[in-house]
């Protein structure tokens, strides 16, 4: 290590929806990397000390090829004005400024976006649109929460410090005790890492977490259940009983949900579930409920895609105006059927976890990709270009899951350009050759296009 | 005879890890290529830690190697694996019009190779 070194204070950690603010990094200034970062979680560490600067790496390739940035813009701009049916798709690990980048390049070109969270908790945003969300912010729960219930998620491996910074030990002003002060349950189809930070683990059978839900709100209205429903769900009517009461009885209730409602069968049946049965506990006593969001900016990437189209993910703009639809305009569903024919992919790998369909027709198209590091999204792009890191190399804001919003500070400079100066520049280019294309057909009126960058 | 069980991909701290490293690095690709399933269930199906396995079911095919997982921890006919390539090839595209392909509860047919 040099003797070149800076420390920064109060950085953000945008590996995962945590977005925890406290971190102290330390970086060698020379060799551009972090070595050290005080309060990040095993993960945390691990994004800190993976992302340094990879000097030798080409700023853009097209088709492998290294070129400048200028030529790959240009290429970027020319492949997805010239398609009939471009996608926009990830925008997860990158700022709020760059997504809104990308809306705007999508709305040019009438094609589709589509974020992480279609494969995510988009189920989630499809149910809060039908049965609506008792929320709150992280900064309530530990404060105030004293039954805290996790279902469906494995916070222990995926969001380390969930639970020491807002949610089971974490001591509040009404929680002074942290954990002593909490009942915390783990509901879910096998015995994760999390369970021994919960006080109590209930084991629901593989796609009966609709049942369960769905029994505990009849209990919470005094319904009868008939008690063969431990047969069919693998949870008996006495636990349900027993933690319908400690719910009823609780003074502040949340239930963090995770991938395994989503991404099962049921899907958005499952979510509205759990979200009804949140708002059915407010006839009792506090309860809310917030899906567990996975990367550092998906929660942004809502947010941006709200505001700037009206919906949350899933939105086409074929028509000139933004239309919503999960399934006909999210990115699994357009890809395996086969109905694009150009994708700008921006700081997501959805060659490593697509379904195998999906992939296959992915390969088969012109791809311009935006990545920190090398990927099999990146390795099968047309245009690939390589980025500076948020929140390490950039600056900008980020959502924390809980719709909070957080300003980054960055630690080092990179020599390679962030998403949104990417973004920004196909956006200038694709809007001269939109407009361009336009006069050339004798268009009149103002397009869309014409309207002023900003 | 392939046995019948039932996948369940997921996270993983190592997953985690190792990504930050590099998605085309040999550690996530082990990481995302490597199965636990109950101890118990091992000793019954005559499966050793190490041993390769064919996962196989309508979508497609992949190779992975098997280690165990304590009896408590993960219920007989379940197995679990770190999301990635290899449960991507596994995995159904149609979404039944929600957008989210089923990721996890995926049925696959379980064979030692070798």
């Amino acid at each position: 290590m040099s003797e070149n070194v800076k420390v920064v204070e109060n950085a953000t950690c945008t590996f995962c929806g945590c977005v925890c603010d406290d971190m102290i990094l330390t970086v060698d200034m020379d060799e551009k990397r972090i070595t050290k970062s005080k309060n990040a979680c095993i993960l945390g560490k691990a994004w800190f000390a993976e992302h340094y600067i990879e000097e030798d790496a080409p700023v853009a390739m097209i088709d492998n090829r290294p070129v400048s940035m200028e030529e790959a813009v240009e290429e970027a701009a020319r492949t997805l004005v010239n398609a009939r049916f471009p996608i926009t798709y990830g925008l997860s690990d990158t700022t709020c400024e760059a997504q809104r980048q990308a809306v705007a390049i999508t709305d040019t070109i009438r094609g589709n976006i589509d974020t992480t969270t279609s494969v995510c908790h988009g189920p989630s945003g499809i149910a809060l649109q039908g049965v609506g969300e008792s929320t709150m912010t992280l900064g309530e729960v530990k404060n105030r929460a004293d039954l805290v219930i996790y279902w469906g998620g494995n916070p222990a491996e995926s969001h380390p410090r969930h639970f020491g910074r807002y949610a089971v030990t974490a001591k509040g002003m009404f929680t002074p005790r942290g954990k002593k002060d909490r009942h915390v349950v783990l509901v879910d189809v096998r015995r994760t890492p999390s369970a021994p930070a919960a006080s109590q683990f209930i084991q629901v059978k593989p796609g009966k977490d609709f049942e369960v839900l769905w029994a505990l709100r009849a209990l919470v209205k005094n319904r009868r259940i008939d008690p063969d429903i431990e047969e069919e769900t693998g949870v008996s009517l006495e636990t349900m009983e027993e933690l319908v009461e400690r719910m009823k009885n609780c003074r502040y209730g949340v239930l963090f949900f995770g991938m395994g409602l989503t991404m099962t069968r049921g899907r958005h049946f499952n979510s509205g579930a759990l979200l009804a049965l949140a708002t059915d506990l407010n006839e009792y006593t506090h309860f809310v409920a917030k899906p567990v969001r996975g990367h550092g900016n998906v929660t942004g990437a809502d947010n941006v895609m709200s505001w700037q189209t009206g919906y949350p993910f899933g939105v086409n703009f074929s028509r000139g105006f933004p239309r919503f639809n999960p399934g006909e305009f999210t990115t699994v569903d357009l890809l395996a059927k086969r109905d694009v024919d150009a994708a700008l992919i921006v700081a997501t790998d959805p060659a490593s976890n697509f379904p195998q369909a999906a992939i296959d027709h992915l390969a088969n198209i012109p791809v311009v990709c935006l990545d920190t590091k090398a990927t099999l999204t990146s390795k099968l792009a047309h245009v690939a270009f390589r980025t500076s890191t948020y929140g390490i190399n950039t600056a900008g804001t980020v959502y924390r899951m809980d719709d909070v919003p957080i300003t980054l500070r960055k630690a080092f400079d990179s020599p390679f350009p962030n998403d949104e100066e990417i973004l920004t520049a196909i956006r200038k280019r694709v809007r001269e050759l939109v407009l361009a294309r336009g006069q050339a057909r004798g268009a009149t009126g103002v397009s869309r296009a014409a309207a002023p960058l900003q | 005879m392939p046995e019948t069980m039932l996948l369940i991909p997921g996270r993983s701290s190592k997953q985690g890890t190792s990504l930050n490293k590099g998605k085309l690095g040999d550690e996530y690709l082990d990481i995302t290529s490597t199965v636990e399933i109950n101890a118990d269930e091992m000793v019954r199906l005559g499966f050793n830690s190490g041993d390769r396995l064919r996962l196989k079911n309508h979508i497609g095919e992949a190779v992975v190697t098997c280690v165990s997982k304590k009896a408590t921890d993960l219920p007989e006919g379940m197995i679990f694996i770190a999301y990635g390539p290899t449960s991507s090839r596994l995995m159904e595209s149609d979404t039944a019009g929600s957008g989210m392909p089923l990721s996890k509860h995926i049925s696959v047919e379980v064979e030692k190779i070798g």
